[in-house]
This record gives structure tokens, C-alpha cells and sequence, in this order.
């Protein structure tokens, strides 16, 4: 009699949990749903081609945000990948010196730094100073994003590189340098790789750190000492607006983004699959 | 160079002389290269802190410690207070985690103890994509689907059946606090789940096996003796999501309504401290206002820094004690 009690409840738990599963579920469902349902349709030649027109007409695009993302993004990865990546070898080459060690907690502390935070940073430390917004401030922003997530995965990827593979490569009398450069981080490019694809994904969607460095513009610029567009604000600033068509071009460009960020995040799984068990 | 491990100097020691001197040095620039990018990242950190002390000098030189328990914030007056800002951010992330904790934890058990082997990674990869979407996206989807949808039938609901409780009374007019909560709990789930699945995928198997040879059903197998043993490691992925939704912003912003008051129904709009870092820092005009929102961003960078921390050490236990206790088996 106790015993089939428990079964029972044993049965009920496992429903709620698969209720659980399906309720997790479900929020990625409709969002992905609403997006396509109301941004695929107003995505059109114009979209990708055109600059916003005045408040209230209808029309327009969001070239002018797609090329200021590319910049400040593009900038942030030229300052955040050489340090990010660098620090990662340290810490994997050397995993028990000081440095490696106080560094890896630091980057943990980083990591978990709200990136409006790290906004504010970027304002005093460049916008204050030059006394203008520039797309240069959210670059600053989105690079100290960067360095920590890109360190941590680059040390982990290359920790899983056998040691048998660097003890051959120095037995055969290569320096060390050439060893971890030739041998150990070629055979774990993939996982690098992977570990870029997931921050730049991730910080393309950040809005926080740009709302007061990079601003956003409704021009179409490409001087990144100037106050910058980039999606996500667009996004922000058309959904928090009044107009339906900017609400329409809100969902649109939302799709965009989410698009690069899901494309971005996939390349990154396919980066590691297969290729990476090959040394072993 | 203490630390250079036996295998290198050990090829060195072999090499003939004149190719050691080589070797010796291309081996420190290597090094020392490196050294100055992980260098680089201890620095940031001092930037990041000494910049913000920087900024909030002037409020903190001001208002001192009783900026954080007084509750006006009047740009034109020169008055601030960031209380209704810190207790706004708390309720946001209790609300978040009321919501998200059970369901994270239920789906990352649901994962690991019952879920067929062909479904295990296909729904693991939907929620922690839920990770990948941006937060503005998040707010878009907040402010026109969430919201009205609350309105119209949850929150009513709520307050009919709950209604004698304070947190659900008042008016509904939709960006509130509970509609902030409710979009934060989505957004923290992937967080929690992920930690939380690891975890559990590093209990020993024996733990599972003595439950059911002693005859326990495949729940109480998973309840009674897999996550006790994982509970200080579920706690870090607790805190962990936690220290996510403190620092939340712009979904937080475009739905929370943005009001500087402390009311005790959650059908109010409030505040956070992201928030309203992100709706004034631009507009700003005084010094002393900006000092008074860096002031808050330091204060938010204090409270995430204490509450990671927590949970590294607490995830970091269970992961050493999984080392430890798997040798011994």
C-alpha cells in the first residue's frame, strides 16, 4: 500500500518536472515567435540600405546602425581579443604563479560585473576626459566585456590539450615559445575560437555600456570618434518611442540582431564539434 | 621564472649551449609578453574601481554613507538618496528568484535523473539559449507582449485572489515591479539551470545507486540522496543568478516603469540602481548628479563583486569536494 503511494508520487514528481522543462522552454518559443511574426515583414532592401527618416513617416532602415555596430564591435575586438587571448595562454602555460592565479580571479570578478557598470567606467574614463560621446568610448566598454570571458575560455580550451602533445614538441627540442604557439594553441584554435564567437556574440547584444559612450546617431557615420549607432540602441530607442512605425522597425531590427547573436552562437558550436577529440 | 615546470628546463638543460642562449631568449619575450597581457587584466580592475571612486567623490563627499538610507532623489534640489533605487533592486531580484530558482532546479533535475538521453541536449541547448538573447530584446518583447498579457489576465487574477496581501493591491497599470521581476526570472533561468545541471552531473553514481538498491523510487533516488549532496553547489548557482539580476538593466528599465517611491504592491512601477543609471547617466546636466548615479554604480559594483564571490566559493567547494571524494573511491 506504502509502496505504490510512493510510486504515485514518485510519477506526479516527474510530471512537475517535465512541467518545468516545458514551462523553461517556452519563453524562447514566443519570443523567437513574436520577433518573426512581427519584424520578418518589414524586413526589406530599404531596411538594410537606408537611414531613419523623420519621426513619424513611414520607412527607412537601419544601415547606419549595422555599420556602427561593425565598428564598435570590430574596434572592441582589436583591443579586447590580443589581451583577452594572451592572458589566457599566461594562465595555461604558467596555471600556478601568482599572476596567473590572482588574474583568473579578477577575471571571474569582471565577468560578473553589470555591464552598465562598466558603462559608467567607459564615461569617466574617456568621455569625461575627451568631453564628447564617441563610438570609440563603447568600443573601450565592450573590450573590458571582452577580456575576461575570451581569457577564461581561451586558458580552459587549452588546458584540455594533452600534455603528451607539448612534452613530444619539447622533447623533439623546440623551444617553448614556439611549442605553445605551433603545437598547443594550433591544436585548440578551434576552441579560441569559439570562445570570440560567444563574446562578440554576447557583447553585440549589449546596450547598457553604449547608452552613454558610442549614444547612437540617426546618420550614417564612420568616424568612430563620433557618437555612434548600433542595433541594440536603435532597438531601445524605437520601442521606448511613441510611433507605431518605430515600434515596427523596433521588432525588425530585433530579429536582425537576434539573428546575428543565434548565427554567431551556433558557428561557435560548430567551431568545436568534431575537430576538437582529434589530438587525443 | 620559479615556476617554469620540469619538462621545459629540462630541454634546456639538454640542448647545446649556444642554442640554450637562443632558446633562453625567445622563451623570456614569450613570456614576458604574456605577463603583460594578464597584467593587463589586474590593471583594468584597478581602473575600473579607481574610476568610479573618482566619479562618486563628490556624493559620497556630500551625502556619505547616508546616501544608501535616504529616499529623495531630486536632481533639482540637489537632493539624492538611493534607497528606493536599492530596495527596487532587491524586490526585482527576490521576485526573480522566487520565480526562476524552482523552475531552473526542477528542469536541471529533470535533465540529468529523468530525461531520455535524446531529449537531454536538445532542451538544455533551448534554455541556455535564452542566455543568448539580448537583454534589449528582452524589454522589446517586455513592453509589447509581457505586459499587456499580465495586465489583462495575471495580474488581475493576482489581486482577486491575493488581493488582502499588501504586494497585491493598487492599480494596475503595467510597467511595475512584478512585470520586472517576472522578465528577470526568465533571464536569470539559464544561469541557474546550467550551474546547476553541472553540479548535478558531478555527483558520484554511487550516491544514486545506494538509494535505489535500499529501494527508494527513481524521485526520492533524485531528491533524497542526489541533491542533498550537490545543495551547496545549487546554493553558489542560486547566488550566481543572484548577482545576474541585481545588475540587470535595460529590460529592468523599459519595463519597471521607473519611479523613485517605495510602495509595497508590486503592481507599482519602481526603480533599480541599473536603471537608473541607464535612464539619467546620458541626460545628467550637474556634476552632482552624476556623481550621485556613479556613486550608485560603485555601490552596485560592491554588492556583485561580494555576491560572485559567494558563489565561486561555494561552487568551487562542491567541485573539491567531488575531487577529493572521487579519489577515495
Amino acid at each position: 500500500m506504502r509502496r505504490r503511494v510512493r510510486r504515485w508520487k514518485s510519477r506526479v514528481m516527474v510530471g512537475v518536472l517535465v512541467l518545468c522543462a516545458v514551462l523553461a522552454v517556452l519563453p524562447l518559443l514566443l519570443i523567437l515567435g513574436t520577433l518573426i511574426a512581427k519584424g520578418a515583414s518589414s524586413i526589406n532592401l530599404a531596411f538594410f540600405t537606408q537611414t531613419p527618416v523623420p519621426a513619424g513617416e513611414s520607412g527607412g532602415g537601419v544601415v547606419h546602425a549595422i555599420v556602427g555596430t561593425l565598428m564598435i564591435v570590430g574596434v572592441a575586438c582589436l583591443m579586447g581579443l590580443p589581451v583577452g587571448i594572451g592572458a589566457g595562454i599566461f594562465a595555461s602555460e604558467w596555471p600556478a604563479s601568482r599572476l596567473a592565479r590572482s588574474t583568473r580571479f579578477i577575471a571571474d570578478v569582471l565577468n560578473g560585473t553589470p555591464s552598465i557598470v562598466v558603462g559608467v567606467f567607459a564615461w569617466t574614463f574617456i568621455v569625461a576626459k575627451q568631453k564628447h560621446f564617441s563610438g570609440f568610448a563603447g568600443s573601450v566598454a565592450l573590450a573590458v566585456l571582452m577580456i575576461p570571458m575570451v581569457m577564461r575560455t581561451t586558458e580552459e580550451m587549452i588546458k584540455l590539450v594533452p600534455n603528451s602533445l607539448r612534452e613530444a614538441a619539447l622533447a623533439l627540442g623546440f623551444p617553448r615559445w614556439r611549442t605553445s604557439l605551433k603545437i598547443v594553441v594550433r591544436t585548440c584554435m578551434p576552441g579560441i575560437v569559439t570562445g570570440v564567437l560567444l563574446a562578440v556574440a554576447r557583447v553585440a547584444g549589449e546596450t547598457a555600456p553604449l547608452l552613454f559612450t558610442a549614444l547612437g546617431n540617426d546618420y550614417l557615420k564612420t568616424n568612430i570618434r563620433q557618437p555612434l549607432a548600433a542595433l541594440p540602441l536603435v532597438v531601445y530607442k524605437y520601442a521606448t518611442g511613441p510611433y507605431d512605425d518605430w515600434h515596427r522597425l523596433a521588432w525588425a531590427t530585433a530579429l536582425v540582431l537576434i539573428l546575428v547573436v543565434l548565427v554567431l552562437s551556433l558557428a561557435s558550436r560548430f567551431a568545436t564539434r568534431g575537430r576538437f577529440n582529434a589530438p587525443r | 621564472m620559479t615556476t617554469v615546470p620540469a619538462a621545459a628546463e629540462q630541454s634546456e638543460q639538454s640542448s647545446p649551449a649556444a642554442r640554450l642562449h637562443g632558446f633562453a631568449a625567445g622563451d623570456r619575450v614569450f613570456r614576458l609578453v604574456l605577463s603583460l597581457a594578464a597584467l593587463a587584466v589586474p590593471v583594468l580592475l584597478g581602473f575600473l574601481v579607481w574610476e568610479l571612486v573618482q566619479g562618486s567623490q563628490l556624493a559620497i563627499g556630500r551625502y556619505g554613507l547616508s546616501f544608501l538610507t535616504t529616499s529623495v532623489w531630486d536632481p533639482v534640489a540637489e537632493q539624492f538618496g538611493a534607497l528606493p533605487l536599492i530596495f527596487g533592486t532587491l524586490v526585482t531580484s527576490l521576485i526573480a528568484l522566487l520565480i526562476a530558482v524552482p523552475l531552473s532546479v526542477g528542469v536541471a533535475i529533470f535533465l540529468v535523473e529523468f530525461a531520455p538521453p535524446i531529449i537531454r541536449k536538445p532542451i538544455g541547448y533551448l534554455v541556455e539559449l535564452l542566455a543568448a538573447i539580448p537583454s534589449v530584446v528582452y524589454g522589446l518583447w517586455g513592453i509589447f507582449v509581457l505586459i499587456p498579457f499580465l495586465r489583462q489576465t495575471i495580474f488581475p487574477a493576482l489581486r482577486g485572489v491575493l488581493g488582502f496581501l499588501p504586494f497585491f493591491q493598487g492599480t494596475i497599470v503595467g510597467p511595475s515591479v512584478l512585470a520586472a521581476g517576472i522578465i528577470l526570472a526568465i533571464m536569470v533561468m539559464p544561469y541557474i539551470m546550467s550551474v546547476t545541471r553541472e553540479v548535478l552531473v558531478a555527483v558520484p553514481g554511487s550516491q544514486r545507486e545506494a538509494a535505489l538498491a535500499l529501494g527508494a523510487t527513481r524521485w526520492e533516488a533524485a531528491w533524497t540522496a542526489v541533491v542533498p549532496y550537490a545543495r551547496s553547489g545549487i546554493v553558489g548557482a542560486v547566488i550566481l543568478g543572484l548577482g545576474r539580476a541585481l545588475g540587470e538593466t535595460m529590460a529592468v528599465t523599459m519595463l519597471i516603469g521607473n519611479n523613485h517611491e517605495i510602495s509595497a504592491s508590486l503592481f507599482k512601477p519602481g526603480y533599480t540602481m541599473a536603471a537608473a543609471i541607464a535612464n539619467e547617466f546620458a541626460e545628467a546636466s550637474t556634476a552632482i548628479h552624476l556623481s550621485a548615479l556613479a556613486y550608485v554604480a560603485l555601490s552596485l559594483f560592491g554588492v556583485t563583486v561580494v555576491v560572485n564571490a559567494l558563489a565561486r566559493i561555494l561552487i568551487w567547494r562542491v567541485s573539491r569536494g567531488q575531487t577529493s571524494g572521487g579519489a577515495g573511491l
